[in-house]
This record gives C-alpha cells, sequence and structure tokens, in this order.
C-alpha cells in the first residue's frame, strides 16, 4: 500500500481486502456486523418471536431464568426472542436509511463538483443549511408531521442524515476534476453526465463507501433514538422500542437488569462495529491520511 | 479580523435564518388534518363558531398572507399560543431555558477541559497505556445512545447505591431549612444528568483534541522546535496546543446542535424542566406551536453559536487577520 500511484484509476479489491484484514480495527469490526448480520437474518427463524403474544400477569418483569435466559419485559414476553427480532428491524432501519442518505449525499456532492461555479454554491448552500439545523429536533419535528410508520422512520433518518456525505464527495469531486483524465474527456467532448458516471464516481466510490459505513452508525443510533422517544413504529420491536418500554415501565426504578441493558449493549456494539471498520476503511482509502 | 470576512458570515447566518424561517412555517403548515380540529376538538360546533375561530386565528386569508402574519408576530415576539399549557408560547419557553443552560453549560465546561486534558496526554503518550484508554473509553462513549447512558447511571447510582436522585431540579414537596440546603438539594439532582452529557461529551472532544494535536504534531514548525533544542513539555505546550486549539474550538461551538439532542434525552430522562424536555412535551401533545417556537429558538441558538465560532476563529487564527 505504499505507493498509490500506479492504481489511479481503481484501487485492487484482493490488496484491499488483506489490508482490511491486517488492521485490527477492521477485523473486529468486521467479525461484529457479520456477526450481527447472521443474528439478524437467520435469528428470528431459529428463535421466533410473536410481538402480539403477551405473558400473564405473573410473567411481568421476571428476572432471567432456565424458561426466559433475558428474563421477560413489562408484558411478559421473552426478552432473548425480542433482542433477536430487533436485530432485523434495527439493521433494516440502519442500512435503508443509510442507502438513502449515501445516495442523495453522493448526487448531490458530484453535481456540486463538477459544476462549481452557481449550482455548486447554491447546492453547498442547501447542504449547509442541513447541517446547521440541529438533528435530533429536525428528526422530531419531522417524525410528528409524517406519522410514525416503519417506512416514515426510514425516510426521516435518511432525509436528514446526506449533509455529511455531500460536503466529503464534492470535496473528492473537486480533486478529482483536476486529474489529467477527465480534461482529455472533456476534449474529446463527453457529455457532463458521462464523466460523472463514468470517470468521477468510480473515482469518488471507496470514500463514499467509507463514509456509508460511518453514517449508517448514526442510522442506527438516530432510529434507537426515535423510538426511545416515543416516535418510532410500535408494531415494530426494534432495540429502541424495547427501551422506550423499559423506561415507560420503569424498569430502571426496579432494577430489572434484563430488559434495559441487552438492547442498549446490542446497539453499542453494533454501531462499534461500524464505526471501527470506518475509520479501517478510512485508513486505508483516505489519500489523505496515509503516512501519519 | 478582515472587514469582509465579518460582513460574509453575518451574511450568511442572515440568511440561514430566513431559510429556516420560510422552512418552518411551511413544515408546520403541510400537516396532515386540519388545524382547526386540532384547536377545536369539538365535532358539535357551529358553523358561525368555527368561522369566528378561523378569523381569530387569521386562517381564512391565503398563505402568503399569513405568512406576513407570521414574519410580524415573529419580530414583535409573538409566537403563538400553546395547546398544553395555554399559555404564550414564548412564557411557556422562557420559564425553561435557565434549567438547560445550566445544565448543558456546566457540562460543556467540564467536558472541553477533561476533554483538553485527556486529548492532550493521549496525543503526547500516543499508542501507550493513557492513549489506548481514553480512545476506547471515547469510542464506547461515542457509541452510546446518550440516554442509554443515562438510564445506566441512575440504575447503579440511585437505585442500587442509593446515592443521588432520580428526577428533576429539587425534591418534590420538600421544604428547606436554609438555603444552603436548598442548594445542596439542587446541586443533588444536578450531578447525574450533568454528568451524563459530560460523558459523552468527554468522548467527542478527547478525540477530537487528540487527533488534531497528533496533526499539529506532524507539522514542520515543531520539528524546528525541537531542532532548537526545546524540550518535549515546552514544544507541546507552547507550540502545538495553541495551534490545536483553533479547530477545537470551532467545532466545541459547531457542536452545538449535537449537544442539544443530548439535552432532549438527557432531560427526558431525568425530568429535568428544560427546553429539551419541553420538546419532548410538546412532541407527546401533537402542540405544534409550541413545538414551532422551540424549534426556531433552538435553530436560531446553534446558528449563533456558529457565528461566534466563526468570529472567534477569524479572530484568533492570524491568516484571517487583515
Amino acid at each position: 500500500m505504499k505507493d498509490m500511484k500506479s492504481k489511479t484509476k481503481r484501487p485492487k479489491l484482493k490488496k484491499f481486502l488483506v489490508s482490511l484484514r491486517n488492521s485490527k480495527m477492521g477485523t473486529m469490526g468486521s467479525v461484529i456486523l457479520v456477526f450481527f448480520l447472521l443474528l439478524a437474518i437467520i435469528g428470528p427463524i431459529i428463535y421466533p418471536f410473536n410481538p402480539q403474544v403477551f405473558g400473564t400477569g405473573r410473567e411481568i418483569l421476571n428476572s432471567p431464568s432456565m424458561h426466559h435466559l433475558l428474563g421477560t419485559d413489562d408484558m411478559g414476553r421473552d426478552v432473548l426472542g425480542n433482542l433477536i427480532a430487533g436485530s432485523r428491524i434495527s439493521l433494516l432501519v440502519g442500512i435503508m436509511a443509510t442507502l438513502i442518505s449515501m445516495i442523495i449525499g453522493t448526487v448531490l456532492g458530484i453535481l456540486a463538483g463538477y459544476y462549481n461555479k452557481r449550482i455548486g454554491s447554491l447546492i453547498m448552500q442547501f447542504t449547509d443549511f442541513f447541517l446547521v439545523i440541529p438533528w435530533l429536533p429536525l428528526m422530531l419535528v419531522l417524525a410528528v408531521i409524517l406519522g410514525t410508520s416503519i417506512w416514515n422512520i426510514i425516510l426521516v433518518i435518511g432525509l436528514t442524515g446526506w449533509a455529511g456525505t455531500a460536503r466529503v464527495v464534492r470535496a473528492q469531486t473537486l480533486s478529482v476534476k483536476e486529474r489529467p483524465f477527465i480534461e482529455r474527456a472533456v476534449a474529446i467532448g463527453s457529455s457532463g453526465r458521462h464523466i460523472m458516471v463514468k470517470h468521477i464516481l468510480p473515482n469518488v466510490f471507496p470514500l463514499v463507501f467509507a463514509n456509508t459505513i460511518l453514517v449508517s452508525a448514526v442510522a442506527i443510533l438516530s432510529e434507537t433514538t426515535l423510538s426511545f422517544l416515543g416516535l418510532g413504529d410500535p408494531t415494530q420491536p426494534s432495540w429502541g422500542m424495547m427501551l422506550h418500554y423499559a423506561f415507560e415501565s420503569g424498569a430502571a426504578s426496579i432494577g430489572a437488569y434484563w430488559f434495559f441493558i441487552p438492547p442498549g449493549l446490542a446497539v453499542v456494539l453494533v454501531v462499534l462495529g461500524f464505526t471501527f471498520l470506518g475509520y479501517a476503511f478510512d485508513e486505508i482509502l483516505n489519500p489523505k491520511l496515509k503516512g501519519r | 479580523m478582515k472587514r469582509s470576512y465579518f460582513i460574509k458570515k453575518v451574511f450568511q447566518a442572515l440568511l440561514t435564518i430566513a431559510a429556516i424561517l420560510v422552512f418552518n412555517y411551511f413544515l408546520f403548515r403541510i400537516m396532515p388534518g386540519d388545524p382547526l380540529q386540532s384547536l377545536m376538538r369539538n365535532p358539535k360546533a357551529t358553523p358561525e363558531a368555527i368561522e369566528g375561530l378561523k378569523k381569530l386565528y387569521g386562517l381564512n386569508y391565503p398563505w402568503y398572507v399569513q405568512f406576513e402574519i407570521y414574519i410580524k408576530n415573529l419580530f414583535s415576539g409573538n409566537l403563538g399560543m400553546s395547546f398544553l399549557y395555554k399559555q404564550p408560547v414564548y412564557e411557556v419557553i422562557g420559564s425553561r431555558v435557565l434549567p438547560t443552560v445550566l445544565m448543558v453549560g456546566l457540562a460543556e465546561i467540564l467536558a472541553t477541559i477533561v476533554g483538553i486534558v485527556l486529548g492532550i496526554l493521549a496525543a503526547a503518550r500516543r499508542g501507550k497505556a493513557v492513549d489506548v484508554a481514553s480512545l476506547s473509553f471515547s469510542l464506547i462513549t461515542y457509541s452510546m445512545p446518550t440516554f442509554w447512558l443515562g438510564i445506566i447511571l441512575v440504575s447503579i447510582f440511585s437505585v442500587s447505591l442509593q446515592l443521588l436522585p432520580t428526577t428533576g431540579l429539587l425534591t418534590a414537596g420538600q421544604s428547606y431549612s436554609s438555603t444552603m440546603s436548598m442548594l445542596v438539594d439542587g446541586i443533588k439532582h444536578l450531578i447525574l444528568p450533568t454528568l451524563t452529557m459530560s460523558l459523552v461529551l468527554i468522548g467527542e472532544y478527547t478525540l477530537l483534541m487528540r487527533n488534531t494535536l497528533i496533526d499539529v504534531l506532524t507539522e514542520d514548525y515543531i520539528t524546528t522546535a525541537y531542532a532548537k533544542g526545546f524540550n518535549e513539555d515546552y514544544v507541546i505546550k507552547k507550540h502545538a496546543v495553541p495551534n490545536a486549539m483553533l479547530p477545537m474550538i470551532t467545532i466545541i461551538a459547531m457542536n452545538t446542535g449535537f449537544v442539544i439532542g443530548g439535552a432532549i434525552q438527557v432531560e427526558t430522562i431525568f425530568s429535568w424542566p428544560g427546553i429539551g424536555r419541553l420538546m419532548y412535551d410538546a412532541l407527546t401533545a401533537r402542540d405544534y406551536p409550541l413545538l414551532q417556537g422551540i424549534f426556531l429558538m433552538i435553530t436560531f441558538a446553534v446558528i449563533i453559536a456558529n457565528l461566534l465560532a466563526d468570529f472567534t476563529y477569524g479572530y484568533l487564527d492570524p491568516r484571517v487577520k487583515q
């Protein structure tokens, strides 16, 4: 990885994976994320959970036992089952919202970088506007207005999280634009759209990918917070909703640690996983960080 | 700082504020449902009563006239009537600002001091125990939802150890024999919320200071300083840190938006009677005028904080001076 000049257009995939494996953070992050991904996909199938099935009065907030490995929640449901089912929802929301943010951010970033003068500065003003508005109040307000179905939540998180990506992509586009092969493409008459898609996008993509991983971390935190504050989809037993019910039912005051610790811990682990992976990607792919 | 820099920053801030006003106006007008419904909640209201109410709230005018009224009201400090509290929004918000400023202010001061010190230590002894420990700490608090940290602290300090109270500014219904005892009670209530906010911020500021300082230490003038024979302590204190403070200050001020998000969570958990908790209550009650007012106020605060950060940067950075 010492000399990037010989690989200007596309970093080789195998070299990348090797350096990923060499990075401690990279491996840790990947392991964590793969674990949760498998949990989300296979978990609910092996260990099903039905949020509609409530326990009897005597089964409310039971401490962990052989029957319920993580105890029961405020409605007598199995906490472990909820945890596993929640992984699917939290990850789904995080990934889909990130996809929306990434698409908006990349498109606007490339446009702003390529058409640098008037359109670019207009787009950047718009982006800065979104960067200034505090994230949680904006999301809260949008969620109140749009409603709290799971798709609205995904939309709300996606629509508020693209500004950082746009900034980063624009900076990278500006630097890629200066390269000689772009000048050649313009000289032979390639259209703006062709250049942006075929030349700029592939060179911007690695950085976008690294950025996306970090955005995913924020997206999952956002869903957890929104659900906790009561703006989540009540029909979806995500980790955030678990924490919401834990707080509402006073689990902390009673000392029902099995109810409020596992979902929070799960969120922390997943976010850590994304953060580690994102940092590792950033170190490998970001040309500015080399040689630190 | 250069006059042109000053003017440009103020102009940008004003532009953003104007955009926020427009955004805020339309945001709450596209909400589903007839605003009249939420105002009246009485399905038996007569058509005359509805018309009267419409005229009272100016809802019978076209949208651009309503916008004009909205702007005029804004400038005279009229933010509407809260549904929930049946008081002018301005008053409701005003009565809740102080607790938030108190808690957040304390947390920021604490976090800035500890964060800077830890960051310097981590950068100076890079790769060693201090560095690894503070990095791990930062990463973990950064990955935690703020409210979850609060819940954990409550369960440790309030439930298990029974040391600190869980909610409010002061103990409800308590009469105090002296001002001193009231102060002590208030401080006991202040500790956990402030601690929760601080821990999250410390994580972030430590990371920031460490990374900024590491960047600065790779600069040429640092090597020059060492070549001149200064020892490590001196170089770090007098050359590296002042240069690292610049981006630190900017980012701390720009962080205000994020801090507000944290404050909303912390105040909700601890029933701390501040702006954050107010927003949560307004949210639950769907009190749109109050929501709109709070949103406006919070955004203004963030924009002003950013502006002040820009000014401080312009003042401190010699490259921006005349």
